[in-house]
């Protein structure tokens, strides 16, 4: 038998649910339905949907690309300094976007640290589509690094032995046992950079610039569209919306039910 | 009972906050990004003027600030960077009718030193620079555009900040060669120079101010955008590289 929770917490529960509710009742209520169509068909919305999934994707695979193996470092190296590491490998989690745009611009832009010895081979990030990617990485990588070192952690260590007893290879216990017990935290991850790439609007406004096409993603094109056209802004929101909900979609199992990991 | 003390607390804290917020009325201004620096210079002379008033301050672009009025933010005066989006301002919310305290006028910024040889408007269609503009959507990039179609010189930005500020700011890192802005924020920044445009292809802005309704201090806001054309009020902003109302 369940106990009545007191009332105290239910009245703090449903003000919360309400806190979630009401923004995103707010806009589906100021949506341009009839428009809808109409204004999804506009070169600009369209260009800003398929400039966002290009340089999310792009992030949400790089990240995966660099996140997973430092992960795996931080779940099955010992080393000092571990501990830093990892925290910066958390860092950008907590900083905030546009000190991470910032900190890029000093870093990688044409007179930056990194970015001058670029400038000499060739390669530019501010104000290209590149530059966006590199924004999204950056505030991505966390969500990579901590589940996919949750993953390796819970990975059984006998597989890969039994599998080096059996004769097989690093490489090939990677590809045969490694990778396909990971294939849960990997697309978990994956879903995570995704969602967190597609909604970066700091560090992609202050390092990539803003140009329709090229470095203008949804997030951005929301917020500089809501100056001039809100009913388009509010129908790029509502794209925004609808991928948020299909990336809870794909955390389903992982997420939505407590019990498991 | 006991266990409810320190919540009693806080909210009796929270709500004597609410309502006194110290021995100033706060006035909230919320104004173009381009007038940051004078008004900040200007919250002591309209205090020490006011002895009732202390002044509060919200920047950003001139369409921000309406888009946020119409949404109902709390603000007791608004000053925006051109005449266009203050109209835009329900008449319901304002106090009065706007009125134009000071003007601006386009430049170039160049980095320090000018080192690309920015002569005129029409290097701007160089392709070794690298370009900024604001965006369309703000006043100073609906300026910067105006200002280049009466030139006749077609540009390819590499990006259209959604401030000019930031246009001021991506030409002084030394990210960006050129980028059309106001010529208070150009001359305020310190490793930037500038280059003149012309008259004849020059947009002059003109900088509109209303006290609103939709604050608490209604009063105090028209106090303050009184206080922009008074002497005092013109002295400082001609400091910042304002020109004076016609």
């Amino acid at each position: 038998m369940t106990r009545r929770p007191p009332l105290a917490i239910l009245v703090l529960a449903g003000l919360a649910l309400l806190l979630l509710i009401v923004p995103v009742v707010g806009l589906l209520e100021r949506a341009p339905w009839s428009q809808l169509g109409h204004e999804l068909s506009e070169p600009e919305v369209r260009k800003a949907i398929g400039l966002s999934l290009v340089t999310s994707l792009s992030a949400a695979a790089l990240a995966l690309l660099l996140g997973a193996p430092l992960a795996w470092v931080l779940a099955r190296v010992d080393f000092r300094g571990k501990t830093a590491v990892r925290a910066l490998a958390l860092l950008p989690l907590v900083l905030p976007p546009v000190v991470g745009g910032v900190a890029l611009l000093f870093a990688l832009g044409r007179n930056g640290l990194v970015g001058s010895w670029l400038a000499h081979l060739g390669i530019t990030l501010p104000f290209t589509t590149g530059g966006a990617i590199v924004a999204e990485l950056f505030v991505a990588l966390p969500f990579a690094v901590i589940t996919v070192e949750a993953g390796v952690r819970a990975l059984d260590g006998r597989l890969e032995e039994a599998a080096a007893t059996l004769g097989a290879g690093q490489w090939l216990t990677l590809r045969r046992v490694v990778l396909p017990a990971l294939a849960p935290s990997l697309a978990a991850a994956a879903a995570l950079c995704w969602a967190r790439a597609l909604g970066e609007f700091g560090a992609t406004i202050t390092f990539a610039g803003n140009l329709p096409g090229r470095t203008q993603t949804l997030p951005l094109a929301v917020y500089l569209e809501l100056q001039q056209r809100p009913g388009v802004a509010i129908l790029l929101s509502l794209v925004l919306l609808a991928l948020s909900i299909a990336v809870l979609f794909l955390l389903r199992g992982r997420w939505l039910s407590p019990r498991r990991a | 009972m006991a266990r409810l003390g320190p919540v009693v607390v806080a909210v009796a804290l929270l709500a004597s906050a609410c309502s006194t917020g110290g021995t100033r009325r706060q006035v909230t201004v919320f104004a173009a990004a381009s007038l940051g620096d004078a008004f900040k210079a200007m919250a002591k002379p309209f205090a020490d003027a006011h002895d009732n008033y202390g002044v509060t301050y919200n920047f950003a672009g001139s369409q921000q600030l309406v888009a946020q009025v119409q949404q109902g933010a709390e603000a007791d005066a608004l000053a925006t960077a051109d005449q266009a989006t203050m109209a835009s301002v329900p008449a319901k919310d304002r106090s009065g009718a706007p009125a134009v305290f000071a003007r601006n006028r386009l430049v170039i910024a160049v980095a320090r030193g000018n080192p690309k040889r920015v002569q005129a408007v029409g290097d701007l269609a160089r392709p070794d620079l690298k370009v900024v503009l604001a965006a369309p959507a703000v006043p100073a990039g609906k300026y910067a555009n105006q200002s280049l179609t009466k030139a006749g010189v077609k540009v390819s930005p590499v990006s259209l900040e959604d401030n000019v500020e930031a246009v001021v700011t991506k030409v002084g890192l030394g990210e960006a060669d050129a980028g059309v802005a106001y010529a208070t924020d150009a001359t305020a920044a310190r490793n930037v120079d500038t280059v003149q445009i012309p008259d004849a292809y020059n947009v002059i802005a003109e900088y509109p101010a209303v006290g609103l309704n939709t604050g608490s201090q209604r009063a105090g806001g028209q106090q303050f955008v009184d206080f922009l054309r008074s002497p005092s009020g013109q002295a400082i902003l001609r400091r910042f590289g304002f020109l004076p109302p016609k």
